[in-house]
């Protein structure tokens, strides 16, 4: 089990190998679909991208009194094309579920990145480890704006690291 | 003839899509408890340990099993001797409309498909109707997942394809799909009938008790050997490799063309998120 704290370093990108178990605390990035076509074309955004995690969800409304909906992990490859100029501009990891890119991967480890999963369909355990939320950029697209995050101990495993190891068994490229 | 307010049906989808948005089958979380304790590895059986601690959380009504709750689908079978007092459809999509406001579900149908504006309310529903011998009206309602219908497919195979041929085509799809369906999955198979109608069987498929035995030994035999094949691919829970790919392969069939196999591959994630009403 290996703890991380954001904003990550080239150094903690190394030591990470496929099928590490990592728990998040701190500030994560929410951002899926259009947030990435937003985001890449924002060349000031309201958080600094080195170092940065971010992860791919768009949650069910927040009750009352609660800090978060349900927020589990959406599909990665979706933004596979999206994430190499952010990855360029020194995002460091992304979370997400499922399989990725030839491409992707090949970026991911041009760029010193990593590529985690949280569990798919896991949204109520997952918003269980958010401890705060605030809307920080594109609060127009609802679910789909970036948030930024506070979490406690977010599972995650590692599903490609720099060494050119996948955690997948199946899945091509779509 | 039996009459049935529209209101009737339009309260029973809103209680039904809630509920099932919260909380799984009990015999579909046995079916999971089964799997993680059959698991070698570890870190397949702690994403299914996951997955159990989720909807346990879930069960307590306050967020959803997942984020992705869905895009309703509603086959709604009309008896003859029933007549039906306002527009089912109308009645329905207002059923669907008052679940995703009063059940905090998350509203994840756009209007156009390039312009993507979200229509706010959860609707249209999809929505399919067959007249049924009877007076009662059978709903038959889930909520759809995008992640595990984007890895679902259609395929005109040529009749001389056979069963061999039907097999490698499920087996390839899962395969090739590896995490993205979230596995386990449960795979509705469509055989028979043209494009459109192997792609409604498919999915009527994914909606059967995963525990009835296809009627036809030929079909219940296949579902078996895919079964038992689909987990052989090692897959595994969110693709990570491990022994439970699937926990259900259900076929249904339909008469075709002399010239045509049509078969519908329609994957179903493991929140399992559907129910039947009888009103």
């Amino acid at each position: 089990m290996i703890r991380i704290t954001p904003p990550v370093d080239n150094a903690t990108i190394k030591t990470l190998k496929v099928g590490d178990k990592v728990l998040f605390s701190g500030t994560i990035y929410t951002a899926r679909d259009q947030a990435h076509i937003k985001l890449v074309q924002d060349m000031n955004p309201a958080f600094d991208l080195q170092g940065a995690v971010l992860y791919y969800v768009g949650p069910t409304p927040t009750r009352d009194g609660q800090v978060i909906g349900s927020c589990g992990p959406t599909s990665s490859y979706r933004m596979d094309e999206l994430s190499v100029p952010l990855m360029e501009r020194g995002v460091k990891m992304m979370i997400g579920k499922g399989n990725r890119s030839q491409n992707f991967q090949k970026e991911m480890i041009k760029n010193n990145a990593v590529y985690l999963i949280a569990t798919g369909g896991t949204g109520a355990l997952l918003a269980s480890k958010v401890k705060q939320r605030k809307v920080l950029m594109y609060e127009e697209l609802g679910p789909e704006a970036i948030y930024e995050l506070e979490v406690k101990d977010f599972p995650c495993f590692v599903a490609y690291d720099v060494h050119g190891n996948t955690l997948f068994k199946g899945g091509t490229d779509v | 003839m039996r009459k049935l307010d529209v209101k009737v049906i339009q309260e029973a989808v809103t209680k039904s899509l809630i509920k099932m948005n919260y909380e799984l089958e009990d015999s579909f979380v046995r079916k999971l408890q089964i799997a993680k304790n059959n698991e070698r590895s570890e870190i397949s059986k702690s994403i299914l340990t996951e997955i159990l601690e989720n909807q346990d959380i879930a069960k307590k009504g306050i967020n959803p099993l997942c984020q992705d709750t869905g895009i309703a689908v509603i086959f709604a079978y009309i008896g003859k001797d029933l007549q039906i007092q306002g527009n089912l459809e109308a009645g329905i999509n207002d059923g669907v409309r008052n679940a995703y406001e009063d059940g905090y579900l998350r509203k994840s149908v756009v209007k156009h498909p390039f312009d993507r504006q979200n229509t706010k309310d959860n609707t249209p529903a999809i929505i399919h109707t067959k007249l049924v011998e009877g007076d009662k009206l059978t709903l038959k309602i889930a909520a759809k997942g995008a992640g595990s219908e984007n890895m679902s497919r259609v395929v005109m195979l040529k009749p001389s394809d056979g069963i061999e041929g039907v097999k490698k085509l499920v087996k390839d799809t899962i395969f090739n799909a590896g995490g993205r369906p979230c596995p386990p999955i449960i795979v509705g198979i469509g055989i028979g009938g043209n494009l459109e109608k192997s792609a409604l069987i498919a999915k009527e498929a994914i909606l059967r008790d995963l525990d009835d035995q296809h009627s036809d030994p030929i079909i219940a035999k296949l579902e078996d050997e895919l079964y038992k094949e689909i987990n052989e691919l090692g897959v595994g829970p969110m693709g990570v490799g491990g022994d439970t790919t699937c926990v259900g392969v259900k076929i249904n069939t339909y008469p075709m063309h002399i010239a045509s196999l049509p078969v519908a591959i329609n994957i179903q994630c493991h929140a399992n998120r559907h129910d039947e009403v009888i009103l």
